[in-house]
Order: C-alpha cells, then sequence, then structure tokens
C-alpha cells in the first residue's frame, strides 16, 4: 500500500476526500523545496518516469518533468501523434511496451476517455492521468484546488463557477468532482449547448447568465475556448461570445467583490478572457502554474516514495 | 458441435408448441432420416435413437433477420461456416444476412455467391442485398435483379440512406418485389459522433453521446415515407422509447411497417460501459433501464414484432483499441434466447411468446411460407429446457469471434438440441 488509498491517480471521481486533502497538503511542502535556491529532493531516486504523450500538451508535459525532476525521477518521453498511433500501433502495444520496459510510473495523456483506466489494468506500473480526452484531468484539479486553498485558506462554503465550453473541456469533470468533494458550491457557465446532458446530477448548478455568476462567485475558473470552434456554428463569433460570457475588466468592474480568476491556460487573450484581466492583481493564474509543479511532486511522491519503501 | 443425424431418431416426452398454428401437444416425434414421420404415440423402436425430452419444450427452428456473417472480406471475423455453426448452437435454422460485407452484395452476382456457397451448410442462409449501390445512399442497386438471384430484403446496413428521396424512391420501387426495405434509424449529423447513449452517465464517462433523437427522428422520417408512399418498412434494432411510441402511434393508422429489437437492447443498459468495456459498444447504443422496459411493453403489445440478434463479430485485436478506435458491435446467436427468455420471463412473457419472436413472427416479415411441427416435412427442431439455469462462458461460443459483453452472465433456459434436416447440434 502506498500513502494513497488507490495505486493509480485515474480521476478525482475515484479519489477519496482524505486523500484529495493530503495531496493539496503534500503539495504545499514541495511548495516549500521550489522556493529554496536547490530545489531537488533525492526522494525517488531509482524510480523510472515515462511521460506519454499522445497529444500536444507543452505545458502539462513541461510541468510533470519538472517535478519528476525535482524529485529526482529518470525521466523519458515520449510523444507520439495520435492519427500515427490509430493507424498502426494501438493502445494495447503501448501498454505491453512500457510493460517490457518495466516502468515504475506512466503519465499518460490521451484523447480518448477511459485509455488511462484501460492502461492501468495492463500494467504494473503506476499510472497517472495527465488527462484522457474529456473525461477527466485529475492533476489541473488538484492544482486549481491547491491554488483555491492558497488564495482563501480553504476550500469548503466557496462557491467556484466554471466559465465556457464545458461539453469539449478537459478540466471540467475533475474539478467539479474534486471542489464538491471539498465542499465547494460549483456553477457552470456557459452556452446552453456547450454545457453536457445532465451534468447536474454531479451536484453542481447551471446558471447562462454571466453577470449572476460573477456577482455570485468567490472565485471564477475560466476555460480557453477552443479558435476550432469558433465560426463552425458552433460558436457564432468572437465578439458575441466575449458580450455573453467574455469575462472582460468592464464586466469586472460592474461588481464590486473582487473575485479571484484562474485559468488552465493557454490563454486566448481578449476571448474569453481580456488580457488586463488576465494580469491583474485578482488573477492567480501563475500561481496555478508554480502550484501545478508542487502538486504533481506530491502527487508522484506519494504514489511512489511510499510504495518503494514498502508502506508509510 | 453439428453432427449428420442419420437413421430414426425418437424425441420422447416433450411438450411440442408450435408456434405457426399456436398449438401445444404432448408426443413423441419420430425422424427418420431428417423427416418427421409421425407425430403422437410412438412406440420404441429397436432401431431408433431415443432422445429423452421429458421436462423439455420441443419448438420449431429459430429465425434471424438481422446476423453479420462477414463473407466475402472479413473471413478473418465470421465466414458463413462458423455463422452457421454459430446460429445452431443458438437455435437458428434461417438466418437473413446483412450486406455489409467487402465489396458489399449490391448485385445480383453477389447474392448468388452467398446462396451457392451456403448451399450445404446445415442452415438455410438468406442474403439481404443493399438498397444502393456500394451503400453510398445515392443510387439504387439492382434491387429487382437481386430478389429474383435469392434476396429476401434490402437494406444498406448501418449506413443509413440519409437522402429522404432517395429513400423515398427505394420503398417506392421495392414495393414490386414485396420485399421489405430496412432502414438502420439514425440521423448522423444528430449522432455527433457520440460512441454510447447520451445522458447524465456519458457525461460522467466523459464519453461523447448519441441521443436517442438520433434514432426516433430518422424512425418519424421512414415512417412518414412509408406511409406517404404505401410501401413496407422493417425498422431493425429498436433500441429507444421514443421509436417505440412513434412505430406504435403509425401502426395502429396501419401503415406497413415491422420492427425488431435485439436481446442486448432487452437486457443490457449503458451502465455496462462503466469501465469503457469496448465489447458492449454497439450501434445504437445500450440505453437505460427505461428504454428496456419500453422496448419489452413494445414486444409485448405487438408494437415491436420480433427479436432479431444483430450478431456483428468482431475481431479481438479491434476490440482491444481504445474506446473511440473499437468497432461497434457485438456478438448474439449464441445468447440470444437464454438472455431474451430470462429477461422477458422476468417481465411476465411466457417461454410460447418468447418462441413466437423467435419463429413465426420473423417469418411472416421476410413473408417466409413456412411449416410448423408438422409430418412428412424435414425435422426443423429445437429441444429447449425452459428452467436450465447457466452461465454464458467463451466454450459455449462457436463463432471465429468472442466480442460478447455478456460472458459471466447467468440465464435462465437453454437449448439443448437444435435438428434441422440431417443435422444437429447438441450442447456440451
Amino acid at each position: 500500500m502506498g500513502a494513497l488509498q488507490n495505486r493509480h491517480l485515474i480521476g478525482l471521481e475515484t479519489t477519496p476526500v482524505e486523500d484529495i486533502q493530503k495531496l493539496i497538503d503534500t503539495g504545499f511542502t514541495f511548495r516549500e523545496v521550489l522556493e529554496r535556491p536547490i530545489k531537488k529532493v533525492p526522494s525517488l531516486t531509482g524510480i523510472n518516469v515515462v511521460n506519454l504523450f499522445f497529444e500536444n500538451s507543452t505545458r502539462t508535459r513541461i510541468s510533470f518533468e519538472l517535478a519528476e525532476k525535482r524529485l529526482s525521477a529518470d525521466v523519458t518521453n515520449f510523444s507520439a501523434s495520435f492519427s500515427s498511433v490509430a493507424k498502426g500501433e494501438g493502445l494495447k502495444d503501448t501498454i505491453q511496451n512500457i510493460h517490457a520496459m518495466k516502468m515504475d510510473c506512466v503519465v499518460m495523456r490521451h484523447p480518448v476517455p477511459g485509455s488511462c483506466l484501460q492502461l492501468s489494468r495492463f500494467v504494473d506500473a503506476v499510472v497517472v492521468n495527465a488527462g484522457d480526452g474529456t473525461h477527466e484531468h485529475p492533476t489541473q484539479a488538484l492544482l486549481d484546488m491547491m491554488s483555491i486553498q492558497e488564495k482563501f485558506g480553504k476550500i469548503k462554503g466557496l462557491n467556484i463557477a466554471i466559465v465556457g465550453d464545458i461539453c469539449h473541456s478537459r478540466v471540467a469533470l475533475s474539478n467539479i468532482y474534486g471542489l464538491t468533494k471539498m465542499g465547494a458550491s460549483v456553477t457552470l457557465c456557459g452556452p446552453p449547448h456547450l454545457i453536457p446532458v445532465g451534468i447536474e446530477e454531479l451536484g453542481v448548478q447551471v446558471n447562462h447568465n454571466i453577470d449572476e455568476v460573477v456577482e455570485w462567485a468567490d472565485a471564477l475558473n475560466i476555460l480557453r475556448i477552443q479558435r476550432e470552434r469558433m465560426g463552425v456554428g458552433i460558436i457564432p463569433s468572437v465578439r458575441e461570445y466575449r458580450d455573453f460570457f467574455g469575462i472582460t475588466e468592464e464586466r469586472l468592474n460592474t461588481h464590486k467583490k473582487e473575485i479571484v480568476i484562474m485559468h488552465p491556460g493557454p490563454m486566448n487573450r481578449g476571448v474569453e478572457i481580456d488580457s488586463s484581466v488576465a494580469d491583474s492583481d485578482q488573477a492567480i493564474i501563475l500561481d496555478q502554474v508554480l502550484n501545478g509543479v508542487a502538486v504533481r511532486m506530491s502527487i508522484l511522491y506519494l504514489l511512489l516514495a511510499q510504495e518503494e519503501e514498502g508502506g508509510n | 458441435m453439428i453432427a449428420k443425424l442419420s437413421g430414426t431418431v425418437l424425441l420422447k416426452g416433450g411438450k411440442i408448441y408450435d408456434p405457426y398454428a399456436d398449438k401445444t401437444q404432448r408426443a413423441s416425434i419420430l425422424i427418420q432420416n431428417g423427416f418427421i414421420k409421425k407425430i403422437g404415440q410412438v412406440k420404441s423402436l429397436k432401431s431408433a435413437k431415443i432422445i429423452d425430452c421429458s421436462g423439455k419444450m420441443i419448438t420449431p427452428g429459430f429465425i434471424d433477420l438481422h446476423a453479420h456473417f462477414r463473407e466475402p472480406g472479413r473471413e478473418d471475423k465470421e465466414t458463413l461456416e462458423t455463422g452457421a455453426v454459430a446460429a445452431m448452437a443458438g437455435g437458428f435454422t434461417r438466418v437473413c444476412i446483412m450486406p455489409n460485407t467487402e465489396p458489399p452484395l449490391d448485385n445480383p452476382e453477389s447474392i448468388r455467391f452467398i446462396i451457392e456457397k451456403s448451399a450445404d451448410l446445415p442452415i438455410t442462409i438468406h442474403p439481404i442485398g443493399t438498397i444502393t449501390l456500394g451503400q453510398k445512399g445515392k443510387e439504387l442497386a439492382e434491387i429487382g435483379e437481386m430478389v429474383a438471384a435469392g434476396a429476401v430484403a434490402v437494406s444498406d446496413d448501418g449506413l443509413p440512406v440519409q437522402n429522404g428521396q432517395v429513400f423515398r424512391y427505394a420503398l417506392e420501387y421495392a414495393q414490386k418485389y414485396n420485399i421489405p426495405v430496412i432502414n438502420h434509424a439514425e440521423d448522423i449529423p444528430l449522432r455527433n459522433e457520440g460512441v454510447m447513449n447520451e445522458s447524465a452517465f456519458s457525461t460522467r464517462l466523459g464519453l461523447p453521446g448519441n441521443p436517442d433523437i438520433s434514432e426516433s427522428v430518422m424512425v418519424f422520417r421512414d415512417l412518414e415515407l412509408a406511409e406517404y408512399t404505401g410501401g413496407s418498412i422493417h425498422i431493425p434494432h429498436v433500441s429507444t422509447k421514443r421509436s417505440v411510441d412513434l412505430i406504435r402511434r403509425y401502426k395502429s393508422k396501419g401503415i406497413k411497417v415491422t420492427a425488431e429489437v435485439t436481446p442486448h437492447h432487452l437486457g443490457l443498459t449503458q451502465e455496462v460501459l462503466h469501465e469503457y468495456d469496448t465489447h458492449a459498444k454497439v450501434a445504437p447504443p445500450l440505453r437505460t433501464r427505461a428504454d428496456n422496459q419500453a422496448l419489452i411493453e413494445g414486444l409485448l403489445d405487438g408494437t415491436i414484432d420480433c427479436i432479431a440478434t444483430d450478431h456483428a463479430p468482431h475481431t479481438i485485436e479491434e476490440k482491444e483499441m481504445d474506446f473511440f478506435h473499437a468497432p461497434c458491435g457485438m456478438i448474439g446467436l449464441e445468447s440470444a434466447f437464454a438472455l431474451s427468455h430470462t429477461v422477458l420471463k422476468q417481465a411476465g412473457a411466457s417461454t410460447e411468446q418468447v418462441i413466437q419472436w423467435f419463429t413465426k413472427n420473423p417469418a411472416q416479415i421476410m413473408g417466409f411460407s413456412l411449416h410448423g411441427i408438422e409430418e412428412n416435412h424435414p425435422a426443423n427442431l429445437n429441444i429447449i429446457d425452459p428452467d436450465e439455469e447457466w452461465e454464458f462462458k467463451t466454450e459455449h461460443i462457436h463463432s471465429r469471434s468472442k466480442n460478447s459483453p455478456m460472458l459471466g452472465m447467468t440465464f435462465k433456459g437453454r437449448i439443448q438440441q437444435t435438428i434441422y434436416g440431417k443435422h444437429s447440434f447438441i450442447k456440451r
């Protein structure tokens, strides 16, 4: 048994609340490490980690790589475009290759929901989900929650809004699972046809009126609007999206309360968020990036270091 | 295993149910050289091999209106021969096969190929031809020539005829040849690349959803066209409550529509996908308990006419791919009766009704004039134990493919033996 109840981190839906808290708390410990002049600890010496990315995601991959290196793990990167994988090598071959190479841990980003669960069933290695399509992206949600905790000193009782295209988001579900488990109240706001069917069953509210949501929220987690969805009949125009859902400086100024602004990146400045809002004091977007490294160190440490020592 | 049935065989002590005459009797059946010689009291003949049928039900062999045998083109998944064995293992002696082969069955030559190639197989195979050339939904195929060559219906199988005008032509034209037109009812844009039923559950799994309206919208179009043209449509694998409601409404107006449901849409729900099991990825997708219920009610009140398997073999390699790339479909011939019987008995149907949904009703849809269990006709019989409880395992699968999410399920009701002319299949 490792320090956590689950051997892998596949998603927050299946992660107990105590473990979520522990991951965040340990994240703060590593945050201190990151403030030191020499930002490296020997916790994972001799551990092999492979970053298996079937989709481009420079930021997540670099964040993981940094976390792994600062824990002194041996890091291997593997990137492949999904189209070439789909044609020839299937998931099973990938899985068997990892198996044969005796990796201790696989961090995987894959465009297909459920692929990390499939992987975890067939390999000995510990699996960390770095995003499986529109399913879960638990490390992003953990870094978001860590940033909320850092800012407010708590998560419980806060009003958190997630704004944007929820349907096609890879980060929304994990945030919903994590935040509701930690006792926050969650509201989703976006164009009605981009809110998934039956999402209320996960314990969240839906409100399409951004001004009401801004009035209500303590923090806004603003999702990237994929430019490829513009002009193909799904989102009519940048202008219209900005008018009805954009987090503009003007919109924020009409509300008295200071709201914390979050964004998982990469941002479309001037579309879902004004540049001035992104760069303002109320934005914690760069803290999120730093916390991302810290919380990923926490995840790898709790999943791997303890296991190596044969329990705590 | 399939064995030759030679000499004289006496089926003793069974309850004979003939759905074609809707008649039950307790009698013995004497079979000689594949023909039923006598039904009634038969003294034990010294030369006869006696099969004890006490506690068993004897029915005619089943008919499946919807199977994929993959020949020609994908013999690695199934062939006419392996499909025939799988069929017989499931009690089917007559199977209609879909034309989505490689190349598709869109001309009389390919229809003749199927008929000639299957002539010596232990079951009867009826090819279904395509509606349009290459299943492309654009130009009508040689429907008349294919029917003359032996096609019993036309369908573009999994590729719905999206163009309403083409489908109108097909409905009008096919009337001349007295065959049903079968259209996989799905509005492709509304499917929205969904890979499972759209619901709170698909949201939870993060999988793109295919809503029930993608089916019912097309069912509605097809019903309207059938009413307008007077053509005869058969709606395959109905999966949603909405479709059942529409079919009920149009049937009551007297239009020529028939419908089938698969055992898996009766008995399984989307929840079996909770761990992304690609074996349960199927088109149309598994839906909800409420849909199961509506489909069962549809069968019970006659809105849905029969049960068909949509037996769709796929290789292990394909099903081991990720959830987006694994193909849709599951095999079904070997588990069809047992799963349906288990579910429908629980819902209050009788075993006799279930038998009708596998025999008389599909025969009527295809216009087969078949004999039930009668003297001086070739034997076409299932010996069924309606009470046997058994677990469905890989060893029960005779199909070349093993892609079934039903493995491990426990069923009530099992086919002990199937006899068709001079061939017999005995359960292991």
